[in-house]
């Protein structure tokens, strides 16, 4: 891992500061990452006890983010940081907003794996294994980025969310054909509804890591972009 | 709503946004630095210096110590001709004139050019007579004339109110950071267009500081000034523009929101977040 971005201050004590807040970061991006993982397995799997679990580290995850947050509050007001330690710490308190959302997801898909665990043929699961593939790679590789501070690969996850998105409605036109055919059935395919809407934010929020990382290293704002505006503003030297 | 109706609600946020943004602003050019080379004896102190200060602007030196940003803050209004090792090359532009041509008088200068240097240094008189100093040296004895001056100044320099009534004390009686307000009220009485501040405050307490800040806010709106700093918190709360000095030599300069968040150089990045280059 690449740390010489944040170390190297004359003082010692702000490396570990700053070394502190992107560690947190990193605990709490795992966190995040196996709360999906294991909510999107109960869903699949219909096991109860599995998506219970998720549920209630849920509150592991707000307390981290609250703590990330105080923590960066703390080196603004101290250390008056500027340029890319600036960055880093306004970043971070918006990434780990992301994960914190991202986390509410994992929980929402852990909620609708109890609620639809009699029901597990009513999961077009086929339909969604690439859905699934594709937002776990673009969370795993936003969180990558972060740990290595580089944008090298922003473009090729931001570009999977559109990806992301055309599975999310290919998948949603299905559930309407369903819905259509078995009105009977409306309130479970609109719980299924509510979980592939869940993954699809996933990929979202995955996208927004990856503009805060843009950010935070190159100094540029890649906010409310297309994909391609995106691309020219990694790419343009500054 | 008709289409007309639902047009007139439409509102165009870009000059809010722009209003903030010094960058955005229209400028004009008050001091020019052309390839501006000093020498202390042997020893090269600037190093072809080029840049250029923006008119009822702000603009902050930074850099460690010994990068020659006092030493150019000085060329500005011919300090170092006090020097007597010290020689110079290329030229200093004030509203396009070379301040060193040769038919230049260098107390003219100087009235243009105020100086306001670390440590408050009144003269042992009193409060009045310390801003009508530059006014009475210039034959000016009317009394009229030197109240009113007087009085401009002080406000100026947001002291009126703390001394209206004790204007015969002496200046030395003062606190480190009134006298510094005083020396201010002192430059600008001769009514200068620019005004050089020597770390202006780093003798101060921290309200004191403030109270300079403050004031340095307030003199942009008539007066260019310039500004060195060894605190960087400072230089990115009062000045417009900051340039980064760094062994004689200008590595960069642009306006303070850019430099001080996402710097072009990593010279200056390294020095001001705090780390070893």
């Amino acid at each position: 891992m690449d740390n010489s971005k944040i170390g190297h201050h004359i003082s010692e004590q702000f490396n570990k500061e700053l070394e502190d807040v992107r560690n947190k970061v990193l605990a709490m991006g795992g966190l995040v990452e196996q709360q999906l993982e294991l909510a999107i397995e109960a869903l699949i799997t219909g096991n109860i006890e599995q998506a219970e679990f998720v549920i209630g580290q849920d509150s592991q995850i707000d307390m981290l983010e609250v703590a990330i947050e105080l923590e960066c509050t703390q080196i603004l007001a101290l250390r008056q940081p500027t340029a890319f330690d600036l960055r880093l710490l306004l970043a971070v308190i918006k990434i780990v907003h992301e994960l914190e959302r991202i986390g509410n997801k994992a929980k929402r898909i852990a909620e609708m794996a109890v609620k639809l665990s009699s029901h597990t043929n009513a999961m077009p699961k086929h339909d969604m294994d690439r859905m699934v593939e594709l937002v776990k790679a673009m969370l795993d590789n936003a969180l990558d980025a972060f740990a290595r501070m580089s944008i090298e690969e922003i473009p090729a996850i931001t570009e999977r969310d559109q990806k992301v998105d055309r599975e999310y409605e290919n998948i949603v036109r299905l559930l309407i054909t369903h819905m259509m055919e078995d009105p009977r059935n409306i309130t479970r395919f609109l719980d299924v509804m509510t979980t592939v809407r869940a993954l699809e934010r996933v990929g979202d929020h995955a996208r927004y890591i990856c503009e805060h990382l843009v950010f935070m290293i190159k100094g540029e704002n890649v906010r409310h972009l297309t994909q391609e505006e995106l691309v020219d503003k990694i790419n343009t030297p500054r | 709503m008709t289409a007309q109706q639902v047009k007139s609600h439409s509102i165009d946020m870009s000059s809010v946004l722009r209003d903030k943004d010094v960058s955005q602003q229209p400028t004009e050019t008050c001091i020019k630095v052309e390839n501006l080379n000093l020498f202390y004896g042997e020893k090269q102190a600037l190093h072809g210096i080029n840049m250029e200060m923006q008119k009822k602007k702000v603009t902050a030196y930074i850099g460690p110590s010994g990068c020659g940003k006092s030493t150019l803050l000085r060329c500005i209004n011919r300090m170092n001709d006090l020097v007597d090792s010290a020689r110079i090359e290329g030229k200093i532009l004030l509203d396009g004139d070379n301040i060193y041509d040769k038919s230049v008088n260098v107390a003219a200068l100087r009235r243009r050019v105020g100086m306001v240097f670390q440590k408050p240094n009144p003269f042992p008189k009193s409060i009045f007579e310390n801003v009508a100093y530059g006014l009475r040296i210039q034959g000016i004895n009317d009394k009229r004339v030197l109240e009113e001056t007087v009085e401009n100044a002080l406000r100026g320099a947001a002291l009126w109110d703390e001394m209206k009534d004790r204007l015969n004390d002496n200046a030395l009686g003062m606190s480190g950071g009134q006298q510094q307000r005083l020396v201010i009220a002192r430059a600008i009485a001769i009514e200068p267009e620019v005004l050089l501040l020597d770390e202006p405050a780093s003798a101060l307490d921290p309200i004191s500081t403030l109270k300079i800040e403050e004031l340095i806010n307030e003199l942009k709106e008539k007066y260019t000034i310039v500004i060195v700093t060894h605190n960087m918190q400072q230089a990115a709360r009062v000045s417009d523009y900051t340039a980064f000095m760094y062994m004689g030599e200008l590595i960069e300069i642009g306006t303070t929101s850019e430099l001080f968040t996402n710097p072009s150089k990593k010279q200056t990045e390294d020095y001001i977040t705090g780390r070893y280059g």
